[in-house]
Parts: C-alpha cells; structure tokens; sequence
C-alpha cells in the first residue's frame, strides 16, 4: 500500500473535525477578542467606539475579579482535593471483598448521572435550607441552631455539591485501576513485613498513579466551567463571597448588560484555562497516550 | 486483587462500604422519598419517613401543569442527535488517528481537548448572537449542533483510545482481500470497535443529556430540553418541595435507568484508555 496516498485519506478524514472544531473555538473567540476592545452596553447601544484596555483595566481594578480568580481556583482545587482523596478512600474500601460489590457500584455511581441544576436544587431545597432542608431539622434534634449553609460558608458549599457530583467519577476510576493491581505483589510485600500504610504508600499508590492524572485532567476540564451549580444556589453571593470568574463574567453580560466587559473577562478566562491547560498537558500528556 | 480475609473483616467490611455508599446514593434517595409524600409532609420537622402521607399527586400535577413529554421528546432527539452526529464526524477522524498516525497526531489530539477548556460563559454572547443570525435560536437542530461541538473533542479521544488497541493486522488482511477504505471501515473496523463505539455513545448522550448551560442560553421554549426544564421549574416553584422533587425525579430517572444498566462500559469508556 502507498503511505503517500494513505496519508492523504487520513487528513482528509481528519479534516471535518479539526475544520469544525476550529470554527467553533475560533470565530467565538473573535468575535469575543473584538468586542473585549470595544464600549458595547446594551442599555446605551448609541454609545460605541473602540475603547483600548479600558474593560481588561476594569477587570484588574476591581476587588472583585481578584477575589473571584481565587473562587475559581478554590473551587477547582477544592473538588479536586476532596474527589480524589475520598475517591481513593472508596477505591480501597470496596476493592475488599464485600457482599453486593455490583450493587454498590450503582449506588456510587448514582450522582453522576443527576444533571448540575438538580444536585444543585436537591442540595439547596432538601438539604441546606435554614427552615426546611434535612440538615437544620438534624441541628433542631441535637438542640443546636441550623447552620447557614449558603449564607455563611458560600463557596465551601459550593465545593460540597460540586464534589459530590463528581466524587464517583473519581471512585470509579481509581477503582478499576485498583483492581488490575496482582493481588501477588500485595502478599509478597505483606509476607516481608511491609505495613499496611507502607503498601499503600510504595505499591498502591505508584499503581494508581496514571488513573489520578486521568481524573484531575478531565475534572479540570469541567469544573473551570462550573456555572449552573453557583447559579442555582448561591447566585455568586452573598455579596461576591461564592462569584468564580465564569460567574462574575455571566453578571456582567446579563445582570450588567456590558458585552464589553464581559468579553474582557471571557478572553482573561480563556487566558486562565489556557495557563492551566498547559501545566496540565505537560503532566500528563505521556500518561494518556498508552 | 481479590485476597483471602477473616469472615469477620468481610463483614466489617461490607458494613462499612455499604455505609460509604448508601451515603453517596441518599440525596437522590430523598429527592425519591419527598417526591412521593405531600407538600406539608415534605416540609414536616423532625422529617418524616414511614409515618409520611404518600401520595402520587406531585407527579400527576407536574404532568398536568407543564409538557413533560415535549421536554423528555427534545432531550432524546437531542442528546441522541448530537451524539450520532458526533460519531460520524469523530470515527474517521479516530481511524486515521489511530492507525495512520502522523508527527503531529498527539498535540492535535491535546489541542482537541483543550478546546473543552474554554469556558462556555466566555464565549456566551458571540454564540448567541450567531445562533440569533442564523436562525438556530430555540430549535433542535441548532441545539445538536453545539452539543456535538461540544462533545466532539471526548468523542474523538474515547474512539482513539479504543481503535488503537486494534491490532493493524487485521486492517492489512482486509486490505489484502481487496477491500476499500469505505468497506475496511464499514466491515472490518467497525463491528471489532463496536463495544467501543457504544460506550462513547452512551457517555456522551449522558454528557448531552445533563448539559444545563447552552440548552438554556440557546433555547426558550421550543426546543428547550429536561435541563431547561427542570431550571425553569425551580425558579417559581422552588418553596414546593414535593412537587420540585417529583419534577426533578422525571427529569433524571430516564438517564439514571440508562446509566445504570451500562455502567461498566462507561467507566471503562471514562478512562479514556489510559485505566487498564
């Protein structure tokens, strides 16, 4: 066969998706780049003109936008700290030999398929609610006052449902990993006297190396977009307390109706996202390609 | 690596992952439980369970007051839509990936998934106002059309990871015989990557299913899925408790069964390959 006239077949069906792709990523990004430059507010739409760095200077002069690029992070970090600690905890915990080990794995598995506006309600209504939710009528039983979940601890409640959304994405990753480790290699530590912790730390963990990259990476991907979960609950608040950067991006755009500004914010996001992206890539780049 | 315990660890073992996972699985529990009792039952303080007035009114109600079928018929077309569309896209571009793979393979592949990277709300009011020009505002098929741009990145990946545990032997001999790139494809690739290919498909019409951003920027009324669905149901209703979980119980259960009865092949397709 030709490798000259195969090459070519393959970029040929290469070409739709990277051609698609790049429409979808670049002509948005564009368009976002030009208004970013530009004095566009829907409530004076007479008043145009190009304006320079003023909405990026706004942006960096605002209070707010600090704060908010430390929720994000926070969150991101957060989710990420809590899912593949527990996650790993889970991992080891049903990898023993347990009764029903297929049942639990639909039981943990459950909260990834309830799509970010449901978790967010069920968490906030049935849940966090200061009169009505579970947790204040627990509070009321042992006498104690209900805590104010989403007033007072905004964004670690933010971190709590957005990490049990994805706690069994972890679980079940780290988990399957666990199970392709030899059980041999586990009793011939075991039998040289190795201790428990020092089998986790030197065989177990090495093990699960890979998988952990997969879930921070994909994790990643998704929780620096995290919206509808802030929207629902906290809508940013109290005050800024719980704004991440997408969401003080969205208040500009609706709340504000600044299309400049938050197309400033949008393109210092996707400056952020790429800064991440590229510490990430680097780590990782070998582990997923097998 | 299963390794042989004490009958007594088993059981203090299953007692305790038992525990994990019934704690995991209890808020969709209780969104089940409140969706079934009354309003002033849900509500009750200390909560009720087994002295609870049950009652299937939520769900008759919410049927009655809202079109369910019309959201449920709009999340299949889609969910489903965007992720078929998706797979005719993604599978040659996979194949050519996997087994003609060319220096710059491997940074397009990155490059793929670091378009997921970029935040949607970033690039929210440019897309609506081309959706608004094109006409594609509130309708089904523009709503595919974003959610398989969306997803196109972890379709291409998942197919790739899957296409290249392929032997390319196979390939040859089918070359050999004389078959066509079209027919290598369709008969010979295609049915040893079939597994594959429906893991992709049932993960990414879960992710399409539960996307809740662009279904709501993008859609009013007409084409407006669950997620809208359910966003627009809590925004008036959200003090009544029962009728919200019933709701929100009809808008999950149809993916959750889904999940459920292919939840091996998923996380598998989750790993992206690189879980063994």
């Amino acid at each position: 066969m030709s490798t000259q006239s195969s090459r070519l077949a393959a970029r040929v069906m290469v070409a739709p998706s990277v051609v698609l792709l790049f429409i979808w990523m670049a002509v948005p990004l564009a368009m976002t780049l030009y208004y970013s430059f530009r004095l566009y507010r829907l409530l004076s739409p007479d008043r145009t003109g190009w304006v320079g760095f003023t909405n990026y200077l706004w942006f960096f002069n605002s209070p707010d936008f600090w704060l908010a690029l430390w929720n994000t992070l926070a969150l991101v970090g957060g989710v990420l700290v809590i899912t593949v600690v527990l996650g790993i905890l889970i991992a080891l915990l049903i990898d023993q030999p347990v009764k029903g080990q297929g049942m639990l794995r639909i039981l943990v598995i459950a909260p990834f398929f309830v799509m970010p506006p449901v978790a967010a309600s069920i968490w906030e209504n049935l849940f966090m609610h200061p009169q009505n939710g579970l947790f204040a009528a627990i509070a009321r039983g042992f006498g104690a006052q209900p805590i104010l979940f989403l007033e007072e601890y905004p964004l670690l409640s933010v971190i709590g449902i957005v990490s049990w959304e994805w706690l069994p994405f972890a679980a079940l990753i780290l988990l399957t990993s666990l199970q392709s480790l030899s059980s041999e290699q586990l009793e011939a530590a075991e039998m040289d006297g190795a201790s428990a912790l020092s089998r986790l730390r030197y065989i177990i963990l090495p093990h699960m190396t890979r998988a952990i990259t997969v879930v921070i990476l994909i994790q990643t991907i998704f929780l620096l977009g995290i919206f509808g979960e802030i929207f629902t609950t906290t809508q940013g608040g109290p005050g800024s307390a719980s704004t991440t950067l997408p969401y003080m991006i969205f208040k500009q755009a609706i709340a504000a109706k600044d299309i400049g500004r938050a197309a400033a914010g949008g393109i210092i996001a996707v400056i952020l996202a790429n800064i991440v992206a590229y510490f990430l890539m680097r780590g990782i780049g070998r582990h997923l390609d097998a | 690596m299963a390794r042989a315990t004490s009958p007594r660890r088993k059981t203090l073992t299953t007692i305790a992952a038992w525990s994990v996972a019934l704690i995991i699985f209890f808020p969709v529990l209780w969104m089940i439980l409140t969706s079934f009792k009354t309003e002033a039952s849900a509500v009750a303080s200390p909560p009720e369970l087994l002295g609870a007035d049950w009652t299937l009114e939520n769900y008759a109600d919410v049927w009655s007051r809202s079109d369910y079928p019309r959201f449920f018929w709009n999340s299949v077309v889609i969910s489903l839509g965007s992720t078929l569309l998706g797979l005719a896209i993604a599978i040659p571009a996979a194949w050519a990936m996997a087994f003609v793979p060319g220096r710059r393979t491997k940074d397009l592949l990155m490059w793929m998934l670091s378009t997921k990277m970029m935040p949607a709300v970033a690039v929210m009011i440019p897309l609506y106002l081309l959706f608004l020009q094109l006409g594609l505002i509130d309708t089904r098929i523009g709503l595919v059309l974003a959610l398989m741009l969306m997803n196109l990145p972890i379709i291409v990946w998942m197919l790739y990871t899957y296409f290249k545990e392929i032997p390319g032997e196979i390939l040859e001999a089918a070359r050999m015989d004389g078959a066509g790139l079209i027919k290598e494809i369709l008969y010979v690739l295609t049915p040893i990557a079939l597994p594959g290919i429906a893991s992709t498909l049932l993960l990414n019409v879960i992710l399409a299913w539960n996307e809740a951003f662009w279904t709501i920027v993008l859609t009013t009324t007409k084409a407006a899925p669950l997620s809208a669905f359910i966003a627009s149901f809590s925004a008036p209703q959200g003090l009544f408790y029962a009728k919200l979980s019933a709701a929100s119980t009809m808008a999950i259960a149809p993916i959750l069964i889904l999940g459920w009865f292919s939840q091996k092949q998923l996380v598998r397709g989750l790993t992206f390959g690189a879980v063994k």
